[in-house]
């Protein structure tokens, strides 16, 4: 080391310091790691990557809505258009995003642990997760699905044209995956915590995930279970959800959703705890009423099971059964707006700063107030038949999800970036990107929402004439959101080796994942930490930049 | 496999990885009941929807079998028991013994099950491939076959899963890597094995013996 006098000796210090990226370097130590800091890194990449494949479906789907007639693709792939985008997006990105990479990395840090309680099985869901990518791939390769992401009956089955089998193979075995992650979290959060840390002390990060974890564990089975049985009906041409055969076409969505409504909140539940995490650093200041915001992500994750009814609302479901679960429905909106209340009674005489985590954070808690108060528009019954199936509720969900989970995600990115590669990212940057895609994103979907109310249908191609500069903004917003959504993708890889070095605890934030260096060692701890008091304080006393 | 060797290096001690395997067989199980969950629901409400056709078809189930496999089921669910106390007091060779009783059961189950799908296959009530059912209810009677076949299927996949688990500690035990300080695998699988069971109790009543005397 004596021939590079530019490096000044802080530097080579934590070049030197073995951490969990430096202590081995063979592609066979990050294919059989049971780090969970590295298979966060092998959800990261690999997450990404899906990522842009289910977003270049959009970007095709947005050009061809440039134009009221289907000029670019046929109907027919339009269809399998949307499709892909939806499987892709909400099965191998949105699902897994936090849990699987942020969530990875820092619970078991954030609870002062060496690793999740089982990491041979951490590795395991990985590879159903990739192996369920490729099947999905396939699909992809072989020509695609066209049923919709929600591979409702009888588009799945007795009309079927397109490789559904190999897609909801799939969506099954990744599935899997995401109910080990659940598993893993569970049992770590009861039973690996560090002397000291009391449920009442732990980060809402990780309430919000347990709350996740509940319903990985509790509703992906009956996912599981539904595509099984739609396999078999195809397989074997039994009619378990086929009329012609006995067989109830509505039992399918039944029990769809029965999964996949909890499963949106599994796409939001860990994006709150982001948010948690990030407002209470950047306002500098606890969270306003901790114990309702912890209990709000279990409130949410126990009634989020109670109103799948309402994607049945025009399905022939008995109108008692629609009003009852539009009332339940009603009923989530409580502790989602406990949530959003408290962060801004956080943010209300805190010492506001506007990092690139921060940013992310306001953007979210906007976009998803948006995107949740249009959720109780859908939730009352008669104005959600007159909005059924439009772009009002591609909209709807967009902001919750994208507008929501996504900028939370990047969010989180960022504000564990320094942990997780031990650098910086350039700031400026960081915020212009931040920045464009809150404008895109808000040009993209906004639009769409007074699309729906007139009465645009979503899955179609071609539309009126009258729609055409609704659906050109619309489009030029998309373009705008993939700028930006490409910036933190180089400037984030330009940081790994230009970036500057990151201190254990740039954000000068509260939490035991920053109380040690950056990256961590590949025991996370050199000791294990013995919490004494609070870990979440952060009015207590000015907590020092290192 | 000494105590100390069987300790990963992410648990303090091994009461804490005891407790931590011990919950994450409880929470996969209830993964498994809400599985299990969804084919009972709809299996419910087709028979609410069709009572008659569902009483005809379980009359064609073989009940002396199905009771005679519910006997064996239970009987392997007691000797999977007594071995976890084995494991727990440590006595190596009464493990083996009764974890061999257990595969052993358990394969009779799966023989008289297999059985049972010969005869089916051969009366012709194989939905989808080997179907020819006459009478008033030919569709809905074929839907419980249908049922019948993938939720005692699904059962007996995880009872061969059960066997795969059971033969793998017969080789642990073997090596010696358990003792009355160390035995979490064999209480866990025991777990499995006595959910698996508790599957059959549910499917034996609704498949067989519920629709038997519903009036034709």
């Amino acid at each position: 080391m004596s021939a590079t006098p530019l490096v000044n000796p802080n530097e080579q210090a934590s070049i030197e310091k073995p951490n969990y990226l430096n202590a081995e370097h063979s592609i066979k130590s990050w294919l059989m790691t049971t780090d969970h800091k590295r298979i966060a890194i092998l959800y990261l990449i690999s997450i990404t990557l899906f990522f842009f494949l289910g977003g270049l479906f959009a970007v095709l789907i947005r050009i061809e809505l440039l134009t009221p007639v289907g000029d670019l693709v046929s109907s027919d792939m339009y269809n399998r258009l949307f499709t892909m985008h939806g499987i892709i997006m909400v099965f191998l990105f949105l699902v897994p995003s936090i849990p699987a990479v942020l969530g990875n990395f820092v619970i078991p840090m954030m609870i002062g642990a060496r690793d999740l309680a089982f990491p041979k099985i951490n590795l395991l869901s990985w590879y159903l997760y990739m192996a369920g990518g490729i099947f999905t791939l396939y699909a992809v390769v072989a020509g695609g699905v066209d049923t919709g992401w929600t591979f409702y009956t009888p588009y799945s089955s007795t009309y079927s044209n397109s490789y559904v089998l190999s897609a909801a193979t799939g969506v099954f075995i990744a599935g899997f995956s995401s109910i080990l992650t659940g598993l893993n979290f569970i049992v770590s959060i009861h039973k690996m915590r560090a002397p000291g840390l009391t449920w009442g002390k732990l980060p809402l990060f990780i309430w919000s995930l347990y709350g996740t974890s509940l319903i990985q564990v509790l509703g992906t089975p009956v996912l599981a279970i539904t595509l099984t049985l739609l396999g078999i009906e195809r397989f074997a041409h039994v009619g378990i959800f086929d009329p012609a055969l006995g067989g109830d076409p509505v039992l399918f969505q039944h029990m769809f959703w029965f999964y996949s409504h909890p499963a949106v909140y599994i796409m939001i539940l860990p994006g709150m705890g982001v948010v948690s995490e990030v407002v209470a650093c950047f306002a500098r200041k606890n969270v306003f009423g901790y114990g309702f915001v912890a209990g709000s992500s279990i409130a949410i994750a126990v009634l989020g099971f109670l109103v799948w009814g309402h994607h049945l609302f025009v399905s022939g479901q008995s109108i008692y059964a629609g009003m009852v679960f539009s009332v339940l429905s009603y009923f989530v909106a409580v502790p989602s707006a406990i949530k959003v209340f408290n962060w801004t009674a956080t943010l209300h005489r805190g010492s506001i700063s506007y990092d690139t985590p921060m940013l992310y954070a306001f953007g979210f808690i906007g976009l998803f107030t948006i995107g949740g108060l249009t959720g109780l528009f859908l939730a009352s019954l008669g104005f959600d038949v007159h909005v059924t199936d439009t772009y009002f509720v591609i909209a709807h969900f967009h902001y919750v999800m994208v507008g929501g989970m996504v900028m939370a995600y990047l969010g989180g990115i960022h504000f564990w970036w320094p942990k997780i590669s031990g650098r910086m990212y350039p700031e400026g940057w960081a915020k212009l990107a931040a920045l464009t895609v809150f404008l895109g994103f808000n040009l993209t979907f906004f639009p769409q929402f007074i699309l729906g109310y007139l009465g645009m249908p979503r899955r179609y191609h071609a539309y009126p004439p009258e729609f055409q500069v609704l659906n050109v903004m619309s489009t030029a917003g998309a373009s705008i959101l993939a700028v930006g959504y490409l910036m933190p993708l180089i400037y984030l890889i330009w940081s790994i080796k230009y970036g500057r070095r990151a201190p254990a605890n740039p954000w000068g934030a509260r939490g035991l994942e920053w109380e040690t260096s950056s990256p961590p060692p590949t025991y996370n701890f050199e000791e294990t930490p013995i919490v004494t008091e609070d870990t979440f304080k952060y009015s207590r006393e000015e907590v020092e930049v290192v | 496999m000494s105590e100390a060797t069987a300790l990963k290096h992410q648990f303090d001690d091994l009461e804490q990885q005891k407790e931590s395997s011990t919950m994450g067989m409880w929470i996969f199980l209830a993964t498994e009941i809400m599985f299990f969950g969804g084919m009972f629901t709809a299996y419910t409400m087709y028979r609410y929807l069709y009572p008659e056709a569902f009483g005809e078809a379980s009359r064609h189930m073989n009940v002396l079998v199905g009771t005679i496999n519910t006997a064996v089921l239970i009987c392997s669910s007691l000797t999977m028991a007594l071995g976890v106390r084995a494991a727990q007091l440590g006595e190596k060779r009464m493990v083996t013994r009764l974890l061999l009783a257990t595969m052993f059961l358990g394969l009779v189950f799966l023989a008289l099950k297999g059985y049972e799908y010969h005869e089916h296959w051969v009366d012709q009530m194989a939905p989808g491939f080997n179907y020819a059912m006459v009478g008033q209810h030919p569709r809905e009677i074929e839907l419980l076959f249908c049922f019948y076949f993938i939720m005692t299927g699904m059962h007996a996949l995880h009872m061969v899963i059960g066997e795969c688990l059971l033969t793998h500690l017969v080789i642990q035990n073997h090596r010696g890597d358990f003792s009355a300080g160390y035995y979490s695998p064999v209480d866990v699988v025991g777990l499995y094995w006595h959910f698996v069971d508790l599957v059959w109790i549910f499917l034996f009543p609704l498949l067989y013996l519920i629709g038997q005397h519903v009036e034709k």
